[in-house]
């Protein structure tokens, strides 16, 4: 599998380039000075402790937020030069798997997965619609739950049907947001496993925010530790994990043991 | 200017965040009718939401139609009895009915049962995420979600105001008919006798202007829900009653403008 991974990675294409990005929240100082890269098939987990600003790093590349400062380039378009249209074209191309998934209550699994679809591309046969909704459930093993409510699904199904969302738009990067909090340990392998084998088929590029190690060392191939507003570290899980700044070997020593 | 820990106000916490809430709302407002006229206009949304509307409301407004009737019919009587004038029931309530009460109780039913579902609603899935999984989808969450709801409450309140009254007028022939002989032809010809296109002209503008003001003041509440459950409930209830104070203060209002073009 690492292999493959390897292949997948371009690394003359940057797909996603963050330069001196800050954020505040009135007198709060969240992101301070951010720069990263991530090249076209890779998979970036972006580590830190709660609170230290990595949900409000996802949210502004999915332009959810606004920078107080600093640049976001996405597939080649700089986002907060884009007209909104231009960055709902740009969102099409891009998929957001949230921390609580927000799937929609008030639809069962089939229109959750047909709404982003028929909302955004007119005209398509009913037959087209039920086939891109059974490739997306089949891909994330939910296609016998076609006919459920969200309500009804556990709290793995719903991470996986909120995957299958953003996967029926074929996204070239991938947002991730906590893809495990909340889950035990056997449905995390499975949740994991499953970001590797949408990146490998879907051909993807991603971030994945977490504060769980086995998921950022089982799904990436370069690991960012955030700490206080700035990546203080940037590599292989083997060169973050060995570092020897002492606030990264203190997140590490909490939590993993290699 | 006032400072509160780190924080620096104007005038005071929360007379600043009054006017921030004051100036916010104009802008949801005006935010309404660019979306609003502007593609794609999702008319299937809005007819589900007039179909939501209608049926959750249909049975209470019946109910409460009918019991306004009776009771008002049944309070006037006596004052027209002493001035022998009781064969002005029906007029007296054709003109009440319709000028007034069936435009009001209409739209304080809704305000309460429809402006405090779309305000839950709303606020659940802004606090859920849900808002923001339609942003990222590319889909304008103001014009699915808000448009369509404030379309829906300003279609559906003014037909279900002309119902209340419909309603209201065979609640008062029901108590009519039990204290003397008259016919339900004869009792709907007298009491339409008085009304003009005026009034036929001013109920519709009443529920019209009501059934948005419960759709812009829920929708914009539910929209801007934070801090979880406690934050949705907290929404709710401003919607109820800031929706409510602005129907009563607009009843207000229009009545002025009505009644100056009345006797202009």
């Amino acid at each position: 599998m690492e292999k493959d991974k390897i292949q997948l990675i371009n690394p003359e294409e940057t797909v996603i380039k963050i330069e001196e990005l800050y954020k505040s929240f009135g007198e709060l100082e969240v992101l301070k000075g951010v720069d990263l890269t991530v090249q076209k098939g890779e998979n970036l987990a972006v580590l830190g402790r709660s609170g230290s600003g990595k949900s409000v790093l996802i949210k502004i590349l999915a332009g959810l937020l606004k920078p107080d400062r600093g640049n976001v380039t996405m597939l080649g378009k700089q986002l907060g030069q884009l007209q909104p249209k231009e960055l709902d074209e740009l969102r099409l191309r891009m998929g957001f798997s949230f921390q609580s998934s927000a799937l929609y209550d008030g639809m069962s699994v089939f229109d959750n997965l047909s709404f982003p679809l028929t909302m955004n591309i007119k005209h398509l046969s009913r037959k087209q619609v039920n086939d891109a909704v059974e490739e997306a459930l089949d891909a994330v093993g939910l296609i016998d739950k076609i006919e459920r409510n969200p309500e009804e699904l556990s709290g793995g199904q719903r991470k996986r049907l909120g995957i299958a969302r953003t996967l029926i738009m074929k996204p070239e990067i991938m947002l991730y947001d906590e893809p495990t909090a909340g889950l035990d340990p056997v449905t995390c392998a499975e949740i994991n496993a499953l970001i590797v084998e949408v990146q490998q088929q879907y051909k993807t590029s991603s971030i994945i925010i977490t504060h769980d190690l086995t998921c950022a060392k089982n799904t990436c191939e370069r690991i960012a530790m955030l700490i206080d507003g700035t990546f203080l570290k940037i590599g292989t899980f083997e060169d973050v994990f060995n570092t020897d700044e002492e606030q990264i070997k203190k997140f590490f020593s909490y939590n993993f043991t290699l | 200017m006032n400072t509160v820990g780190t924080k620096k106000y104007l005038f005071s916490k929360e007379i600043d965040s009054y006017f921030e809430g004051v100036y916010n709302g104009y802008r949801f407002t005006i935010r309404f009718f660019k979306e609003a006229f502007t593609s794609p206009f999702h008319f299937r949304e809005i007819i589900n939401q007039c179909f939501e509307i209608g049926l959750k409301s249909l049975s209470l407004i019946t109910l409460t139609g009918f019991i306004v009737g009776v009771v008002f019919t049944k309070q006037s009587r006596p004052s027209l009895e002493s001035f022998g004038a009781v064969s002005w029931l029906p007029s007296l309530m054709g003109i009440a009915i319709m000028r007034a009460l069936g435009p009001l109780v209409t739209s304080l039913i809704c305000a309460g049962k429809v402006g405090s579902s779309i305000s839950a609603e709303l606020g659940s899935m802004k606090v859920t995420e849900q808002i923001d999984a339609m942003e990222v989808s590319a889909i304008n969450p103001f014009k699915y979600l808000v448009v369509t709801r404030v379309m829906a409450t300003t279609i559906s309140i003014p037909i279900l105001s002309f119902y209340c009254s419909f309603i209201g007028l065979i609640g008062s022939y029901y108590n009519v008919s039990n204290e003397e002989a008259t016919s339900l032809q004869v009792f709907y010809h007298n009491a339409f006798t008085n009304i003009s296109f005026l009034d036929i002209f001013s109920s519709v503008t009443k529920a019209l202007v009501y059934g948005f003001t419960i759709g812009i003041v829920s929708s914009y509440k539910g929209f801007f829900a934070t801090h979880g459950t406690r934050g949705v409930g907290k929404a709710t209830n401003q919607a109820v009653i800031l929706s409510i104070f602005l129907i009563f203060l607009e009843e207000v209002i229009i009545v002025q403008i009505v009644n100056w073009i009345r006797y202009f």
